[in-house]
């Protein structure tokens, strides 16, 4: 059964050939879009906690409309309407790094109101007692404190983030899954590609998560 | 692409449905039956592992229950539906034979099991450690203690993430476009090139996707509500896709 796998076609020509290009791109479209999300979704997550119904009625929209949707039909979607909006065609990578940023905003901004929610009353009065404007005691108390309670989940969500980014399959851009592929298609040894683009994968994320549960244990003592 | 043209889904798209809002329809039930199944398929690989996981005294069962769960939660779903639709038909030569819905939803449902065990055994941990031994001097066997002490209160607690747990396995289950299951998302990728129209084609997707997901949330909501115990108040919890 297993004798006639054959993973000796994957030398270092391979790799540099087909695979590296794809794992840059896919670790290139997790760190921007995990910047990214976190950028608009701390600004999101701002509009949800203003108390001003003008501010706050469009960002939930906006936040349970991309969470209720597939993330797929949403990559089909920023595919169709980018190109419509701004007038010209263009690559599925650059659709995909719009389309990743403004989704895991949702996410990433869900994740920054409850931290912002976690911080205790007394330390918004304190900031405002001292004179602080809304925004230096945002950016000075309530941010940096809620960030670091955060940080676990903002990690947990980069890796299942990673793991998404093979869901650019759809609009045909190469990143990891697709470098495999199209190696084993050169091939003609898909099952052994498959394999181990699986394995590939697994190694990285397991090993990112135990450094999070690593991270999470020492800041658990911390506090 | 300017005005909408939603004749379209009167128009026909030549294969086995006669409109392409008939091929729609079934496009829907595909959808609606992978997730229901693999749904299925989740609860109770997710009720054992989980299970497993919190037993006392047994590491060894402790320790292949959180294999369990590493294993199919660090491997993004569309590689683990590539696995099952290529690559365990091509090692094991008796899978050739099974159809392809099958394999899509063993492959959503053991995803989707990792997440569920996860949830029970935090919903087991939460419980008091009293509840246990409450049932141990009873005089319950492990099994009897789990059925009639610890899981009733687990599964109340955890209740909210299974309900979000539900609704990602229908978006989840939009994955499948990759291999070919007749699913609402290859629906909306083919008639949308077939036609031209393919905004039409999306929105009404996005539409049956929202409506699904709502549907389930209201199910879970009326079952919560119903196996509410009163005076017990459950705490939620969960989180990811």
């Amino acid at each position: 059964m297993l004798a006639n796998l054959d993973f000796s076609f994957y030398n270092w020509d391979v790799i540099t050939g087909f695979l590296l290009k794809g794992l840059y791109f896919s670790l290139f479209l997790t760190v921007v879009a995990t910047l990214g999300g976190i950028l608009f979704g701390t600004l999101l997550a701002l509009m949800r906690l203003s108390g001003k119904k003008w501010l706050d009625a469009p960002a939930a929209i906006y936040v349970n409309g991309m969470r209720s949707i597939p993330l797929v039909m949403v990559i089909l979607w920023f595919f169709l309407l980018v190109p419509f909006i701004i007038g010209r065609p263009i690559g599925a990578e650059v659709s995909a790094i719009i389309t990743f940023v403004a989704f895991e905003a949702a996410y990433f901004s869900e994740i920054m109101r409850a931290g912002i929610q976690s911080i205790p009353r007394g330390q918004v009065f304190a900031g405002q007692a001292v004179g602080m404007t809304y925004k230096q005691n945002m950016t000075l108390v309530i941010l940096p404190q809620a960030f670091r309670n955060m940080l676990p989940v903002l990690l947990t969500q980069t890796i299942i983030l990673f793991q998404d980014t093979s869901l650019v399959y759809a609009i045909g851009a190469y990143d990891l899954l697709k470098g495999f592929e199209t190696a084993g298609k050169n091939f003609g040894r898909p099952i052994e590609s498959y394999l181990l683009a699986a394995v590939l994968y697994f190694v990285i994320c397991y090993a990112l998560s135990y450094l999070v549960k690593r991270l999470h244990k020492k800041i658990a003592i911390i506090r | 692409m300017g005005s909408w043209d939603w004749q379209v889904f009167l128009q026909d798209p030549g294969g086995k449905d006669p409109t392409y809002w008939q091929w729609l329809l079934s496009a829907w039930g595909w959808t609606v039956s992978v997730a229901l199944s693999a749904l299925v398929v989740a609860l109770v690989l997710g009720s054992i592992v989980g299970m497993i996981r919190t037993l006392p005294n047994s590491p060894g069962w402790v320790r292949a229950g959180n294999a369990w769960v590493e294993l199919f939660r660090n491997i993004p779903l569309l590689v683990q539906i590539f696995l099952w639709y290529h690559v365990v038909p091509a090692l094991f030569p008796v899978m050739r034979e099974v159809p392809p819905f099958v394999l899509v939803v063993l492959a959503l449902g053991f995803f989707t099991s990792a997440r569920i065990a996860e949830q029970l055994r935090s919903g087991i941990q939460a419980l008091p450690r009293g509840q246990r031994y409450a049932g141990m001097a009873v005089g319950f066997t492990t099994p009897q203690y789990y059925r009639y002490v610890l899981l009733p209160m687990a599964y109340r607690i955890i209740i909210p993430p299974l309900t979000s747990e539900s609704m990602n396995i229908f978006k989840n289950s939009s994955v499948a476009f990759a291999v070919s299951i007749a699913e609402m998302t290859q629906f909306a990728m083919q008639a949308g090139e077939e036609t031209a129209r393919p905004m039409e084609m999306y929105l009404a997707v996005t539409v049956l996707y929202i409506i699904s997901a709502f549907a389930i949330n209201r199910i879970m909501a009326s079952i919560e509500k119903r196996t509410r115990v009163p005076g017990f108040i459950a705490q939620a919890g969960g989180g990811g896709h």
